[in-house]
């Protein structure tokens, strides 16, 4: 609604894209690890303008895509009982488990509801006392405080009915056994804005040191971006490999403390599963030992099984840069938003979903 | 889809709405009048055409910031005919209303039909009730029917954009959906924003005294202004080319959005039409709509061309450019 904000973003913008054609004189492969990230990306056409040397690859930042089909079948598992409320995040309702989706057992009469803070899941249990009420708590380091205050919150209610099903992943180890795995070549990291506001510079710090490699912490709007890709340009030409802050206007290089020091209170690093990356040590977080009361993976018994991926989906590459979408030959075929095969495709942050949605077709953006 | 079942994607109003009704609805009661899938039926009677159209409606809750169910059920299908062209003739309710519904709901609802139906200029003419047991109906459900007549020499179907059509928006978008998002209070949001719920007959009426060749018109509903610019790409078999910056969203219903990660494209709207017109024509009907209180805010958001046929491309405000595709299932709010 304000047409020379739009002027001067495209000014803006050009400028940035000038400075990245001079520092492009050859191939660079950058990895933005958000599932955030790739959206702007596709929805902004970034693609589109930057020169075809740069090639932007998406990584494992999308918490849905994540999640193995076995901790969806958990969840299933859980809702299908008839005194069980599952709560759980928006994204995670399309997401097939090994038979259905959560989407699928609440139109056959399963009690799941959306919410959008993990706090609504503590005040759905204050209002159901007759129910016990699971929240499937998904996600990485940015919602892990919140997921921790709610767990926190239900204790200082006293709500015996409220349980917590952790399927939480951190960042940082994703990426060191990314790196380990040697399988993808990467030239430097988009760094995810919205996690390093809570951990701030530090985790990353080994990606320059021990792989030699750069990183910018990067914002979300397309500005931000182009200037996130510019500067991981100018080390390599400077010959620099560090970590740099270009989201400074909300990122401190220390993190948020207070929030790391309530996820330290409630949770514990274990090791976790990852869909596509397999076991990654101490990339998960579990309640401690206080709160055991509270953890449903102990409190419901729930056996875990290993799903295999369905015939054909290649998410697990996918996810670690190793192939783009459409080379999948279920992509747009036989997986599609609405009908997924995969975990990509179903989460709006997923790199299929937004190949499919945004990077099809006109203009050449398919690249 | 052997032990599938409906979910509320169906319902959503994007690509699974429309593969529903392609795939049940339409080779069962197939016919040249169904099967162009518009928001009228036109029917010829005795030299005369004439828009039939109907729609149900189950919002929740019954009411919401600048409007309720009784409203919307006027309105949806005033607009209906609208889209056609067509000046209302007549509507019918009926009520599917729930064990336990309150009198005093129910009297403000019937109340909210009249005030729109006399905005509209037209008449409820035949109705129905019927009750259901307590927890079948979310209280209250209303269908409306209505028929229109559609004035010598208009002639709008989503199928006739052409090259060169100059497209117009009659305001911001997304009002009502995030409007009725949060009257529902599911996602702790409180807000000003108020439903654009309106009935456009008048605006439309407005912009044919200035030009009768108006090619195109879409109210966009459920699935929201990308859904209905795909469809007419589609229908018309030609390209749209959008001015990303240029699309008009409130400062509030960007900001829910964002918070969702919702996309406002696809977001719904009960009172804004898109308005595919001949290049020539666009500043003569632009400047009619803004006389008209329903479409001050009308604006240019783009054109269409003979390149990228059945396809709607968005030229982003930093100079990229991507598709904007149809609504493919239900919208829902995102981790992070």
């Amino acid at each position: 609604m304000n047409p020379h904000k739009n002027q001067d973003e495209g000014k803006l913008a050009s400028l940035l894209l000038e400075k990245i054609a001079v520092l492009a004189d050859s191939p660079m492969r950058l990895m933005e690890v958000c599932g955030t990230h790739t959206v702007a990306i596709f929805r902004s056409g970034i693609r589109s303008m930057l020169p075809p040397g740069v090639e932007l690859i998406s990584g494992p930042g999308c918490p849905v895509c994540v999640t193995p089909a076995g901790e969806i079948d958990q969840a299933i598992a859980l809702a299908k009982r008839e005194e069980v409320i599952l709560a759980t995040f928006g994204d995670l309702m399309r997401v097939p488990g090994s038979k259905s989706s959560l989407q699928e057992e609440r139109a056959a009469g399963s009690a799941i509801r959306v919410i959008l803070s993990p706090l609504d899941a503590v005040q759905i249990a204050e209002e159901n006392p007759d129910n016990t009420v699971c929240f499937f708590g998904v996600g990485f380091e940015t919602t892990s405080p919140a997921i921790a205050a709610a767990v926190m919150e239900a204790g200082r209610r006293g709500l015996a009915n409220f349980h917590l099903l952790s399927s939480q992943r951190l960042i940082p180890p994703a990426m060191r056994a990314l790196l380990s795995g040697g399988g993808v070549k990467i030239d430097g990291f988009i760094l995810p804005g919205h996690v390093s506001v809570i951990i701030g510079k530090a985790p990353y710090c080994f990606i320059a040191e021990e792989f030699g490699l750069p990183g910018v912490i990067t914002g979300f709007e397309p500005l931000d971006i182009l200037e996130g890709v510019y500067l991981l340009l100018r080390q390599r030409k400077e010959g620099r490999t560090e970590i740099e802050i270009q989201y400074s206007r909300v990122v401190q290089a220390e993190g948020n403390e207070r929030a790391r020091a309530i996820m330290e209170e409630v949770f514990a690093p274990c090791d976790s599963r990852w869909r596509g990356l397999g076991m990654i040590p101490g990339s998960g977080l579990v309640l401690r030992e206080e709160f055991a009361a509270m953890d449903g993976a102990q409190v419901f018994d729930l056996p875990y099984e290993e799903v295999e991926d369905p015939p054909g989906c290649r998410c697990g590459e996918v996810l670690q840069g190793l192939i783009r979408p459409p080379e999948c030959s279920l992509f747009g075929t036989r997986c599609t938003p609405e009908d997924p095969v995969g975990p990509c495709m179903v989460s709006t942050e997923g790199s299929c979903a937004a190949y499919y949605t945004y990077g099809r077709g006109a203009g050449g953006n398919e690249r | 889809m052997k032990d599938k079942r409906i979910t509320l994607s169906h319902g959503a109003g994007g690509r699974l709405s429309r593969d529903l009704v392609e795939e049940y609805f339409l080779p069962c009661f197939d016919n040249a009048l169904l099967r162009a899938l518009d928001d009228s039926a036109v029917i010829p009677a005795q030299g005369q055409r004439l828009a039939f159209t109907t729609d149900s409606y189950v919002v929740k809750p019954l009411f919401f910031p600048g409007g309720d169910i009784g409203r919307l059920a006027i309105c949806g299908t005033v607009n209906d005919l609208a889209m056609a062209g067509a000046r209302p003739l007549g509507l019918t309710a009926s009520f599917i209303l729930e064990e336990g519904l309150l009198f005093e709901d129910l009297k403000q609802v019937l109340a909210s039909m009249k005030g729109a139906a006399e905005e509209a200029g037209v008449q409820v003419v035949a109705g129905d009730t019927k009750v259901v047991e307590h927890g079948a109906a979310g209280g209250l459900y209303i269908t409306t029917a209505g028929i229109g007549a559609i004035p010598d020499g208009v002639a709008i179907t989503s199928a006739q954009a052409k090259p060169g059509d100059v497209v117009i928006v009659s305001g911001p978008l997304g009002d009502h959906e995030i409007a009725v998002l949060m009257a529902r209070g599911e996602f702790s949001l409180q807000g000003e924003v108020k439903s654009d719920c309106a009935p456009l007959n008048g605006l439309v009426e407005a912009m044919l005294q200035v030009c009768t060749e108006i090619h195109s018109l879409r109210d966009p509903t459920r699935g929201g202004l990308a859904t209905v610019l795909w469809e007419i790409a589609q229908a018309s078999g030609a390209g749209v080319l959008i001015d990303e910056g240029a699309i008009p969203i409130r400062k509030e219903v960007r900001g829910v959005c964002d918070l969702l990660g919702f996309d406002p494209y696809y977001l719904a709207n009960e009172g804004r039409l898109v308005a595919f017109v001949p290049e020539g024509e666009a500043a003569k009907v632009l400047k009619a709509m803004q006389k008209h209180p329903l479409g001050v805010e009308a604006t240019v958001i783009g054109k269409v061309t003979a390149e990228n046929v059945g396809k709607v491309l968005l030229h982003t405000p930093i100079g990229g450019h991507r598709l904007l595709e149809p609504l493919s299932g239900e919208q829902f709010p995102r981790i992070c």
